[in-house]
């Protein structure tokens, strides 16, 4: 087996442009239909902008985009990541006691159900109009997923290495931190990717409350003050830009994972 | 310059089961009333059909399987404690994270038996002993199916155990691999003279590798019985006629009394 890629340059880019090339198309064609649409039904500007007006929009309004996408993706990072802590750390409690368990796990699925939008009111009388309450909603949002996998990957032990562990007479704490915890990385993993989605949104839907009348910085922030003055192409740039920040976090965690399951498992198989 | 670990086990151990039973449920008995006695230093290999009480006995033995009736006894008693019980089970089951050595290691650090070199020169000689000795710094996957499973009996050997428990350990390789772990097995029993039982589904593994198989069937031991092959064992000694008429006598007794005469027994069966 080994590390270094047989391939060449040339087979690589083939293989890119095989792999990309299908989605790469979907969007051209997609832009094609929106311009088509704009034009063949003279839809106005306020309605459906052509896909160039937004480009423009986007273009004029880029400083405002820049500063709303790092203030979003700071909140949306901070969340995701207090959420892997915090995820981490209730799932060790609830691998470690049965009781502990059935008590709490039915108000973590809270957390999944409630409609977040009922509860960012709240967050925002309790919490006020600031950072700290876009990522407490965040971290409601991303809570779920980690904890549900993580618990999954701590108690979902092989039995023959439970059975060598007892053998040797091996403690609680010992059995968690050689074999349940490196056990439940590639789960951690997973529900972190699942969550990173879900921070962006998190975070903007916070921002739609947070930003309301203030002069916070966010995506949401832009996309209601916009909708306010109908800039419908500065809005969809928005999107657009919300949408990028949800890839590219998408992408670090799962640069972050391949780095951390490379001890795992072959990296080829995790593809 | 490091010492090893000292080789402070005592003379192997012996097993004595009596009237071992294990029910999962009020119906269900795994194992029943079963008596055997493995004296020190030998190997009895356990056969029957799939799912007739094989495995919950070595593990009741293990003491990884509570027993609901009767008693597993090890003799001395002392030997039960931790590190002097190894067990190599039917998948190698080594801790995909890790490498060769640091899975190796890990019994080691687990019982807390000696300094860190010490431990280190441990593993690496008994990786060593199963001819893994370059393969410290693999990781599982990096490894052939073969190699895992020898690294799974370095594993279980690196605590100089008194007593060694085999689950099926062949069952997943191929017959050339598998006669290449046979010999492997003999010649670490040659040297360190462990008590072991072997769980198996091969006639011929059973043959070759033990001095006396026990047959058994829905959770019943039926039957002990000599393994009249001569020592040293050699997988050349599949090919004699002693081995095929041996081999004709265990088959019949895995067939079941029914359709075939009982065979001369030896004590130890319930």
């Amino acid at each position: 087996m080994s590390d270094s890629d047989p391939r060449s340059p040339a087979s690589r880019v083939v293989d890119a442009a095989r792999h990309w090339g299908p989605a790469v198309i979907v969007a051209l064609v997609a832009l094609a239909t929106w311009q088509l649409v704009a034009w063949g039904f003279q839809m106005p500007s306020a309605l459906l902008p052509e896909p160039a007006e937004v480009w423009q929009a986007a273009l004029e309004h880029r400083i405002e985009l820049l500063k709303a996408l790092y203030a979003t993706g700071l909140a949306a990072a901070a969340g995701l990541l207090a959420a892997i802590g915090l995820g981490s750390l209730i799932s060790v409690g609830f691998s470690q006691s049965r009781r502990v368990r059935l008590a709490l796990f039915p108000y973590v699925i809270f957390l999944q159900t409630v409609p977040i939008v009922a509860i960012a009111p709240l967050l925002i009388i309790w919490s006020g109009y600031q950072f700290r309450t876009v990522v407490i909603v965040t971290v409601i949002v991303c809570l779920f997923p980690i904890v549900n996998s993580v618990t999954a990957g701590l108690m979902a032990i092989d039995r023959q290495w439970s059975d060598l562990f007892v053998l040797y007479g091996a403690g609680r704490s010992q059995k968690l931190a050689r074999l349940q915890i490196p056990a439940a990385v590639p789960y951690l993993v997973l529900g972190a990717k699942t969550s990173s989605g879900l921070a962006v949104i998190g975070a903007i839907v916070a921002e739609f409350f947070v930003g309301n009348g203030t002069d916070y910085d966010g995506l949401g922030t832009l996309m209601t003050h916009w909708q306010g003055f109908v800039k419908t192409d500065a809005l969809i740039a928005a999107v657009f830009a919300s949408t990028l920040l949800g890839l590219f976090l998408f992408g670090l965690v799962h640069l972050v994972s391949r780095t951390l399951l490379r001890r795992w498992i072959d990296v080829g198989e995790a593809r | 310059m490091n010492e090893p670990v000292p080789d402070d086990r005592p003379a192997a151990a012996s097993i004595h089961c009596r009237a071992v039973t294990v029910r999962f449920a009020p119906q269900a008995v795994a194992v029943d009333r079963v008596d055997l006695d493995v004296s020190s230093g030998e190997i009895v290999a356990l056969i029957g059909p799939s799912g007739c009480g094989k495995t919950t006995l070595l593990r009741a033995i293990a003491g990884l399987q509570p027993v609901t009736g009767g008693q597993v006894e090890l003799d001395p008693a002392a030997i039960a404690d931790e590190g002097q019980i190894g067990f190599v089970f039917q998948q190698p089951g080594l801790l995909p994270w890790a490498t060769t050595l640091q899975n190796v290691l890990l019994p080691l650090e687990l019982i807390g038996r000696g300094s860190r070199p010490q431990r280190r020169l441990a593993a690496e000689a008994s990786l060593a002993s199963v001819q893994l000795a370059d393969a410290t710094d693999k990781r599982p996957h990096e490894l052939s199916g073969g190699m895992q499973m020898r690294a799974s009996i370095a594993r279980a050997l690196v605590t100089h155990p008194s007593v060694l428990l085999l689950d099926e350990p062949f069952a997943a390789l191929d017959d050339m691999l598998r006669n290449d772990l046979g010999r492997l097995l003999l010649s670490l029993w040659q040297r360190q003279r462990f008590t072991a039982v072997m769980v198996t589904h091969n006639i011929s593994e059973s043959i070759l590798l033990s001095h006396r198989i026990a047959v058994m069937r829905e959770g019943v031991l039926e039957t002990v019985i000599d393994n009249p092959l001569a020592w040293p064992r050699d997988p050349t000694q599949m090919r004699t006629p002693q081995f095929a008429e041996f081999f004709g006598v265990v088959s019949d007794l895995l067939r079941g009394p029914a359709d075939s005469p009982q065979p001369e027994t030896r004590g130890g069966a319930s």
